[in-house]
């Protein structure tokens, strides 16, 4: 029992990551990213392809990748998504949708549809034992630190910031928000660029815990979203109790039954969405 | 001529709000805008922070034209506005309200410390959210918003919008020491008498055209009436 | 005898003169029943498989028209409606395979089973907006694969075969199935086209322009939503029902998949958001890209993708809209002139 609640956390911790920039997107201009799952596979692809070409380990990879998310991020909200936003949620969502398909199908073409993953140095395969004889692997737990860290570093950056600020001006009324000398456009744009360096973060855990093929994006997305809608829209801490408890959920699904543990998540998310529609810790904005 | 717009005609859509206004403002003066509900006031305002776009030589600011111009150039350059309906940001406590209007970049008089100090009720709330306070204090706060960029020309739309008489007289209260420090205000007012009183002079809009201009203490009620409304008293 | 004129009175004016249609209306009309009417004797003379293409086609049609009156008129983009073209088809195969009924007959019966399962899922799928309104019918949709994979009596994650047409010889069978799936398209317009023409599909358009201001007109916005809901679903569950007549082998990934509704957003985005003859002019285009492409496989998807987003940001209207606005063309007008 101990032992599924641990697995589960520790999935949680990934789902988390998979979350925070879906999060940060919508919170700070209202965008649904329909491609969110897609990017953080095309992340996990580009560090295996990374990983391949240069023979660099998963850090130095990441770490060379951080500032091509930042950047892509930012010219693909700056260029392409602004246009989008507006009272109408169409618009963003086929662009979005419309990408999420064009990664699908780009990835499968460079990369055909078998699964690869990411050399974690044998991080993946590591176990440290904690009291009470459960064994814990090394990457999850690290994973589990990071989404923390990453979750505890957005709340700062939101509350006690000038870009934070920013951040919340533009949310609740960029007309106004222009008028103090700001320029939305810009601010959007950091945001997703933001996202998409926890996009990169995700997708190359996620390609050091298991296998990545092309076509994984759309689950991850429900995952991501689903995390989001049980903690509660609007708080950073919200998505990662959200995603934690996905995360439970799924590994007692599994446990119960291999093949129940997504078909689980769904039920609890639909449960939530009926009981408790405004999440488990909602910001109530003002 | 610290402001003057030539010609100035603003439109929503196809609609046309506007028609031609010329308009002056001498670095210094206090200007009030009075007319009814529709005559063009608010988005005069907004012609000339850029909400609203106008023509590149229609407006011109110190010397150089300024009209086509986003917001955020505009108050970066001195021209700052107390928006109708304060429009405060509910996500963003008090003091985080203020700290937004420094976002201009300009140096001056107006600090944080300085706003405190002439408004003491924004120090004891500053850390609660904007939108807790009462209408008369977010108008303090909306008013403190701007003046943090530094404006050489403050812009005020309907201050007194949804406030009691005597909150009214408070804020208004507050405008000399705004003045002193070296402001040029352009205060819109349905108020007609609250408008006399607190300006040097006054303009009033009639259906998006200017109907009547002159010094605040000489204008009667009659010709206010006439300008105001189209009819005579 | 009275031999005083008497002029004819006017008739009385009872209000504004307003007009629907234009004189491309009426000839439209002719035009497509004259089409249909040729349409439907293709069985008599045409290769089979004209007939079954013909059926796919329809069923990506009316899907797409109905993800267009979810979406374009009721303001509701969801990524899944897939859930209900499946459940047309497992409700098909159910009452065919298990209650002996003819598959034909079927189709109708699962399209109201799909409407009927939409009032549940409405009640949930409300609660969320906009974008997440879309995300989250996508999981419901999965939900629903998820389900019925597990369930073995339809052959579980594999799927299964429809065995009650065995008895019918071949051309009997796709002639049928051709001559429904005609009937759908025919059934699926003319049902969208009164709808809006209605008072109701004013109030609809009311409510797609400002929720707030219709609801304060007296217009029950929830229950206009779920009208609309529940509609869209009965035409996926039609769209479905009738895919597996055509293809006579089901299975929950061919069923749910989310393909589906991306079809149905290319379709409708190029050939015209919002508007009838939108999504006929898209699945037009979709079929005929279809047709010359498909072979090259994901790079085909590529261009589609690609294609979608350069419409969305660029031809806002798409194709159908831009002519509408370029040229004043309209078939199916549900604008209303005011003609006094």
């Amino acid at each position: 029992m101990i032992d599924t609640v641990v697995q589960g956390l520790l999935l949680g911790g990934l789902y988390c990551l998979f979350a925070l920039g879906q999060s940060l997107m919508f919170g700070v201009m209202r965008l649904t990213n329909t491609a969110q799952g897609d990017f953080i596979v095309l992340a996990a692809f580009g560090a295996i392809a990374l990983a391949a070409a240069t023979r660099l380990g998963f850090a130095w990879v990441a770490l060379a990748m951080l500032p091509v998310a930042f950047g892509l991020g930012y010219v693909l909200q700056r260029v392409v998504l602004n246009g989008t936003l507006g009272r109408d949620p169409l618009p963003s969502l086929v662009v979005t949708f419309g990408m999420s398909i064009v990664i699908q199908n780009g990835l499968l073409e460079m990369f055909s549809a078998d699964p690869r993953s990411l050399d974690s140095g044998g991080l993946n395969v590591q176990s440290i034992g904690l009291p009470g004889g459960v064994a814990v692997g090394v990457l999850p737990l690290v994973t589990l630190a990071v989404a923390l860290a990453a979750t505890a570093a957005l709340q700062a950056l939101f509350g006690r910031t000038a870009l934070g600020r920013a951040f919340r001006a533009v949310s609740d009324d960029s007309e106004t928000a222009e008028l103090m000398g700001m320029n939305a456009g810009r601010v959007y744009a950091l945001a997703t660029a933001i996202a998409f360096v926890l996009v990169l973060v995700a997708g190359v855990l996620q390609a050091m815990r298991t296998t990545v093929s092309p076509s994984d994006g759309p689950l991850l997305l429900l995952f991501a979203f689903e995390a989001v809608i049980i903690g509660g829209m609007g708080s950073f801490w919200g998505t990662f109790v959200g995603a934690m408890v996905l995360g439970l959920t799924q590994q007692i699904g599994f446990r119960l039954d291999p093949g129940w543990g997504i078909w689980f998540g769904h039920l609890v998310f639909l449960a939530v969405l009926v009981l408790r529609p405004q999440g488990l810790f909602p910001k109530t904005r003002g | 001529m610290l402001l003057r717009t030539h010609d100035l005609k603003a439109f929503y859509g196809d609609a046309q709000a506007l028609f031609g206004i010329d308009f002056h403002l001498a670095r210094g003066e206090v200007v009030a805008v009075i007319g009814a509900n529709g005559a063009g006031k608010s988005t005069f305002l907004k012609s000339l922070v850029g909400i609203v776009k106008a023509p590149r030589d229609a407006i011109v600011f110190d010397g150089t034209p300024i009209g086509g111009l986003p917001p955020g150039e505009i108050v970066r350059r001195g021209i700052a506005l107390v928006p109708e309906g304060r429009r405060l940001f509910p996500s963003l406590t008090v003091e985080e309200n203020l700290l937004m209007g420094s976002n201009a970049g300009r140096q001056g008089p107006w600090t944080l410390r300085r706003l405190y100090a002439m408004f003491p009720v924004l120090e004891a709330k500053r850390h609660e959210p904007g939108t807790s306070l009462s209408g008369g204090q977010q108008q303090i706060v909306a008013i403190g918003r701007a003046l943090m960029s530094n404006p050489a020309v403050l812009l005020c739309d309907e201050l007194s919008l949804g406030l009691a008489p005597i909150v009214i007289r408070e804020i208004y209260a507050a405008l000399p020491a705004i003045v002193a420090e070296g402001m040029t205000v352009i205060v819109v007012e349905q108020d007609v008498a609250t408008a006399q009183r607190v300006s040097q002079r006054v303009v009033c809009f009639q259906e998006g055209r200017v109907s009547l201009e002159g010094p605040s203490d000489a204008l009667t009620r009659e010709q206010i009436s006439q300008a105001y409304f189209g009819v005579a008293a | 005898m009275d031999m005083s004129l008497q002029m004819p009175r006017p008739a009385p004016s009872d209000g504004p003169l307003v007009a629907q249609g234009t004189r491309a209306t009426r000839h439209a009309l002719a035009a497509g029943l004259a089409l249909v009417g040729f349409a439907a004797t293709v069985p008599l003379w045409g290769e089979s498989s004209w007939m079954r293409e013909f059926v796919e086609i329809a069923c990506y049609l009316v899907f797409a028209l109905m993800w267009n009156l979810l979406a374009g008129y009721g303001g509701m983009v969801s990524i899944g409606q897939q859930a209900f073209f499946g459940l047309g088809g497992y409700a098909m195969l159910a009452l065919g395979n298990f209650a002996g009924v003819n598959p034909f007959v079927a189709v109708p019966l699962a399209a109201l089973a799909a409407g009927v399962v939409a009032l549940p899922v409405s009640w949930v799928a409300f609660r969320l907006q906009g974008g997440y309104f879309a995300i989250g019918t996508w999981v419901i949709a999965e939900v629903f694969r998820l389900t019925i994979a597990n369930v073995s009596a339809v052959g579980g994650g594999s799927g299964t075969t429809l065995t009650a047409l065995r008895g019918i010889d071949r051309a009997t069978r796709e002639r049928t199935t051709y001559w429904m799936a005609l009937a759908c398209v025919v059934a699926a317009i003319a049902l969208v086209y009164l709808f809006l023409r209605s008072k109701r599909g004013l109030a609809l358009l009311a409510i797609r322009d400002n929720p707030v201001a219709a609801e304060s007109q007296g217009v029950a916005v929830t229950r206009m939503k779920l009208a609309v809901y529940v509609v869209a679903a009965v035409g996926a569950g039609l769209a479905g029902a009738l895919y597996f007549v055509g293809n006579l082998r089901i299975s929950p990934d061919a069923a749910f998949s989310v393909n589906w509704t991306a079809f149905a957003i290319f379709m409708v985005v190029i050939g015209g958001i919002g508007r009838i003859e939108g999504p006929i002019v898209g699945a037009l285009i979709f079929w005929a890209l279809n047709k010359f492409f498909s072979d090259y496989g994901s790079t085909y998807l590529m261009g589609l993708g690609l294609l979608a987003i350069l419409t969305t940001l660029f031809f806002k209207q798409g194709l159908w809209g831009w002519l509408e606005q370029r040229y004043g063309w309209s078939l199916f007008p549900t604008a209303r002139r005011l003609l006094r």
